[in-house]
């Protein structure tokens, strides 16, 4: 579904953030990106949403160069605060994405709801993003970015400034909303227990400038349990093995 | 007898602890001024009887204004108004085209520089060759010196919206127009705001100063005459009445602010 063909992004100034990267992922598959600081994920995932035009290589969704921000990507950045829009209501700051999915504000505003239920807020719709927890307005950012309908979901770091059950509670709910929703997911963290808990498989990235540097498929069951599969023997081999390739210069 | 409540005193005292310097000093000044005719400083009694034969001795059906005050309001705050809207308009307008825009931000900013470095007021003259002294003049020039406020206050608070905010948006499909509405312009607001207020009373400085140039009607020419009269109360309370006028307008644009921009004071 997703190829990244060979790419490579050198920000002016000469810094190289991204250098000949080559990545293919499945429709349907969640993929966790992990790596040292600074090896240019970040830059990785604003490539594949056309944020940001890669000064090398391609990146083809379906086939098509991507070449703008497409049409069926969705994404959750890192700093919730900074995403979402102070100045409107949680059920607002979902149904402003809606506008091309649905003709009247009143079916935009039903299906905010929807998806905020979904993600289990249906009372805070009313509220202003400044009055919810961290973790609560991250929720509603995830809310935001499957109410879009995506084909293809991408989080950069998405539960990095939570705090730790807070943490494992949007992995958890994230790992439920995709058994429900058909969705590629490309999941960027720098949380090596959490790119093995979460993902398909794992990609791990070398230092700056990144580069792919190992693909290990996860072999845990689909259903997943903060307690028991962090316990499993495979899930204990992955973390040590990402471990040690994270620290492998 | 039903015990008060201890709230009920919390505001008096508030309003007490905040406002006796104030009251002190303008007793003092009852007490020392020289209340005789000709005096150059009356006590604030004579002021007040002043404002009220001029301004507001009116029948009640006029709402007290009085004839006076109802040919000279409308025509200055109606100038007011007026180059308020269109320095917001002009402002607004630019600073949103200059902080979105790199390339017409290097071309215009010098050239805004310098217009911006010319006082205002100097320009009264031109603008009274030019327009003579139709409305048209003491609007543009109301609008000459308000639009600073407002234009620099836009450009300053258009370059600070967040960009993940912008990624954001161009991620869930948003055009630059619905970008520029939805995120840029609320994003900037409570800086257009304080900008929008601050020509508020740049407006009002030069509805006053363009008044006084060569003309009959308008508050700041009741000012003018009353000097030439040597009519001092009367003049003094034309300068009361300005002072109260722009701590009004500031109060009713700060009562507004605070509730469109709620959202902005919880953050």
């Amino acid at each position: 579904m997703l190829t990244i063909d060979a790419l490579t992004h050198s920000y002016p100034g000469g810094h190289t953030a991204v250098d000949d990267l080559s990545l293919a992922v499945e429709a349907g598959e969640l993929v966790t990106v992990v790596g040292p600081s600074g090896c240019g994920k970040s830059t990785l995932l604003r490539c594949i949403a056309g944020l940001q035009r890669p000064t090398g290589g391609r990146v083809l969704l379906n086939g098509d160069e991507i070449r703008d921000v497409p049409d069926s990507l969705a994404m959750v950045f890192q700093s919730y605060g900074r995403s979402l829009l102070p100045w409107l209501s949680v059920r607002d700051n979902v149904a402003l994405v809606l506008r091309h999915r649905y003709g009247s504000r009143r079916e935009r505003r039903a299906a905010a709801l929807e998806a905020l239920a979904e993600v289990g807020l249906a009372d805070a719709a009313a509220k202003h993003p400044g009055q919810l927890s961290g973790g609560m307005q991250q929720r509603v950012a995830i809310a935001r970015a499957l109410a879009y309908g995506p084909k293809l979901l991408l989080m950069d770091e998405p539960f990095g400034s939570v705090d730790a059950q807070t943490r494992e509670d949007l992995e958890d709910l994230l790992l439920a909303l995709r058994a429900r929703t058909p969705v590629t997911v490309v999941l960027v963290t720098h949380d090596i227990d959490e790119s093995v808990y979460l993902g398909d498989r794992v990609v791990v990235l070398t230092g700056a400038p990144g580069r792919v540097l190992a693909e290990l498929p996860v072999g845990l069951p689909a259903d997943r349990d903060q307690i028991k599969t962090r316990q499993d023997p495979e899930f204990v081999r992955l973390r040590a093995e990402v471990g040690r390739l994270v620290r492998e210069k | 007898m039903k015990a008060l409540h201890p709230n009920a005193l919390r505001l008096p005292l508030h309003l007490a602890a905040r406002l006796w310097l104030a009251l002190l000093l303008i007793g003092l000044w009852e007490l020392t001024a020289d209340a005789g005719p000709g005096s150059y400083f009356p006590p604030p009694s004579v002021i007040v009887r002043a404002l009220h034969r001029v301004w507001f001795s009116g029948p009640a059906s006029d709402f007290f204004l009085t004839e006076q005050a109802r040919s000279d309001f409308p025509v200055s705050f109606g100038h007011l108004l007026s180059g308020w809207v269109l320095a917001a308009a002009a402002g607004i307008a630019l600073g949103l085209l200059l902080g979105r825009s790199e390339r017409a931000h290097d071309y215009l900013q010098p050239l805004l520089q310098l217009c911006r470095s010319v006082p205002p007021p100097a320009l009264i003259p031109f603008f009274v060759v030019v327009f003579q002294l139709d409305t048209s003049m003491y609007v543009v020039t109301i609008a000459f010196g308000a639009v600073w406020p407002v234009l620099l206050n836009t450009l300053a608070g258009v370059r600070a919206v967040d960009p993940v905010k912008l990624d954001t948006a161009r991620v869930y499909g948003m055009g630059r127009t619905a970008q520029l509405l939805r995120i840029v312009l609320p994003g900037a607001a409570p800086q257009i705001a304080a900008g929008l207020r601050i020509a508020l009373g740049f407006g009002l400085i030069l509805m006053v100063l363009s008044e006084l140039v060569g003309t009959t009607s308008g508050i700041g020419a009741r000012l003018v005459n009353a000097q030439r009269t040597f009519d001092i109360p009367s003049m003094w309370a034309g300068i009361a009445l300005l002072g109260l006028t722009g701590w009004l307008l500031n109060a009713a644009f700060l009562l507004v602010e605070n509730r469109l921009l709620r959202w902005h004071r919880e953050n």
